[in-house]
């Protein structure tokens, strides 16, 4: 018994090695760079620069974009999961896989697609123009932001939510009609709070990279709406203060992890409360 | 007889162009154990989801009570069902499962609550009110199940196959239980099972039913004993189904041998089917019967013998709690009540149809 234990072990070795090396080492190095500066003494100025009006408006800017995006995607998807689900025609599979299909090409080439499709002189002008409809200024906006927010990340609430619908036993729909409940009942009551854990893992999957997002908001935002994630992203490629972007990176990681927290909660009352 | 509650009229289902029930007619009468019994594919699932509203037929009306209730959603019905597969609210504990349909029709808490109690101590399952179905057994939670159907005090209840998920020891417990519960209640119980033991022990009625059509319907005794055809007498039990002739009223032919019988009105020198259930077939010294043979198997059920006989160029299934060794050469008697005659299917569609109803 102990010998086969060790021998287990030891086929963790690698996995160990590699939490050590690429999630323990390089969290530790940031939490080393965010509260030292440049030579080295302990300070909570970088943590404390989130506070400085740019950092502030960058931040709350990214917090609320990401919001209305998470939001956007929920109401977006969880229509289509629904009618994939009650349909049971096979083809869903079909479906839902044509909504990832994106996901397969790369992230920039699709936000660069966005940029064409927006640009002053771009396909939606031209399109509009053609058609005699006054041209939209969309390119750098935040607008552009959503668009390319909503666009790249709805796959990663499709996912979770179809995942969950198609877990619910529609014998448990049927159940809730049978005891008298209507269809609108029987969403409320049943589908909704069985789908929760869907809706927790698309919302958290959906949420955290759009807080943090810099390519997005660099393509369709032109230079002029920075999000926080632009704020790091220069810390460490333009000005080389590895100190502050660590910093600013802490106070980015705390929402995140406010956020996995909250989500946890509404998932346990998910699953403990019905009404 | 009591009052007609449930009458399917004419009722035709087709599923992708799939004739899955054909023109079938049903009578359910207040406070009655029936049971749809079947194969699997028969059309009982169907039948029961029909008049629960999850299916629509393509043809023909659904009477309830008096009203047609044919485009009624199943919301509407006076009707509660117990799943195959219990369909328990996971994300609810026991009492908000059970108060449901209660909370639904907005009942009073005061109310809600006695009968959250009574249902619970119906189903001997006191005191589960704060557990979450996951942490019960499945017949426990089959049993919340159908209190959870119960305490909207349906007039029917519908049951699909709700013990085909259980071990064989509690699925009898169940059906005492059932027996116990449709008795306490006052209900009618429309009852789905592809288990021919289990529809024989609670049912008031059977309907045996195969192929869409329904096959035969009558008391469990009747179906036991004088199935009509020889679906019906292979589906319920086992049973020796021989070719035979009716040489005239109570004397059959069977295997080259006279036997005496009680049936009468098939005309002289028909041919028909004999049907003998094995632990009607009597052993006996070969010299007392026309009909002689030799034992080829013997396997013990512990109740009793299952023994194969060749004799007559039949292979003859018996059941006795006298051994015969292999090789013993005997003679077959039955008694003359206990051969079953019924008239040959003049097709294979008849045979499906159960023609001679």
């Amino acid at each position: 018994m102990i010998k086969t234990h060790r021998v287990r072990n030891l086929f963790a070795a690698p996995y160990l090695a590699w939490i050590a090396v690429f999630i323990l080492v390089p969290l530790a190095m940031i939490f080393w760079y965010g509260f030292t500066n440049e030579s080295g003494a302990f300070t909570v100025e970088n943590i404390a620069a989130m506070a400085r009006p740019e950092h502030a408006k960058a931040l709350w800017r990214a917090l609320y974009l990401s919001v209305i995006s998470t939001l956007i995607c929920l109401l977006l998807a969880y229509p289509l999961c629904l009618i994939l689900t009650e349909r049971r025609t096979g083809r869903q599979g079909m479906i839902v896989l044509l909504f990832v299909l994106p996901m397969w090409m790369n992230f920039l080439l699709r936000t660069l697609a966005w940029q064409t499709i927006l640009e002053k002189t771009g396909i939606l002008n031209t399109v509009l123009s053609a058609l005699g409809l006054p041209a939209l200024n969309i390119i750098n906006t935040q607008y552009a932001i959503l668009f390319g927010m909503v666009y790249n990340f709805l796959p990663f609430m499709v996912l979770p939510l179809y995942n969950a619908l198609a877990k619910i036993d529609p014998s448990v729909l049927n159940a809730a009609r049978d005891l008298g409940a209507n269809e609108w009942q029987t969403f409320l009551r049943v589908t909704l709070p069985l789908s929760l854990p869907g809706i927790v893992s698309g919302v958290t999957m959906v949420f955290i990279p759009a807080l943090t997002t810099f390519v997005i908001s660099t393509l369709l935002g032109g230079s002029k709406i920075l999000l926080i994630g632009n704020i790091v992203e220069q810390e460490f490629t333009l000005a080389y203060d590895w100190h502050l972007g660590s910093g600013l990176s802490i106070i980015l990681m705390l929402f995140i992890i406010v956020n996995m927290v909250l989500s946890a909660l509404a998932d346990q009352n998910g699953e403990a409360s019905a009404l | 007889m009591n009052k007609e509650l449930i009458s399917l009229e004419h009722i035709s289902k087709y599923f992708d162009g799939q004739m899955v029930l054909d023109d079938l007619n049903l009578t359910i009468h207040e406070n009655e154990f029936v049971t749809l019994l079947g194969p699997s594919g028969c059309g009982k699932t169907t039948t029961l989801r029909i008049i629960g509203g999850f299916e629509s037929p393509d043809e023909g009306r659904v009477i309830f009570d008096g009203q047609d209730i044919t485009a009624l959603s199943p919301n509407k019905r006076q009707l509660n069902t117990v799943f195959q597969k219990y369909a328990l609210f996971t994300h609810m504990d026991i009492a908000e499962n059970i108060a449901f349909g209660l909370k639904i029709s907005g009942k009073s808490k005061n109310y809600i609550q006695d009968k959250i109690r009574y249902a619970l101590k119906l189903v001997n399952l006191e005191g589960y009110e704060h557990r979450m179905p996951d942490s019960l057994s499945g017949g426990q939670q089959q049993r919340i199940a159908i209190a959870r159907a119960i305490v909207n005090e349906p007039k029917v209840l519908l049951l699909d196959e709700p013990l085909g998920a259980l071990d064989l020891k509690l699925r009898q417990d169940m059906q005492y239980e059932l027996i116990r519960l449709k008795n306490e209640l006052g209900i009618t119980f429309l009852y789905v099972t592809h288990d021919q033991e289990e529809a024989l022990t609670m049912s008031d009625t059977i309907v045996v039913m195969n192929q869409g059509y329904i096959q035969q319907t009558g008391s469990p005794e009747k179906i036991y004993n004088e199935p009509e055809n020889a679906f019906v007498a292979d589906f319920i039990g086992e049973s020796n189904i021989i070719d035979a002739v009716m040489v005239r009223d109570e004397l059959v032919q069977i295997l080259g041998a006279k036997f005496a019988c009680v049936d009468r009105g098939f005309g002289e020198n028909k041919p028909v089917d004999a049907v003998i259930r094995p632990e009607d077939v009597e052993l006996t010294d070969p010299s007392a019967s026309s009909l002689s043979g030799e034992v080829t198997h013997v396997i013990f059920k512990g109740v009793h013998y299952e023994m194969e006989v060749m004799a007559g160029g039949f292979e003859w299934l018996v059941h006795s709690t006298k051994m015969f060794p292999v090789g013993t050469k005997v003679g077959v008697a039955v008694d003359p009540f206990n051969i079953q005659i019924m008239n040959k299917p003049a097709s294979e569609d008849e045979e499906a149809a159960g023609i001679n109803d």
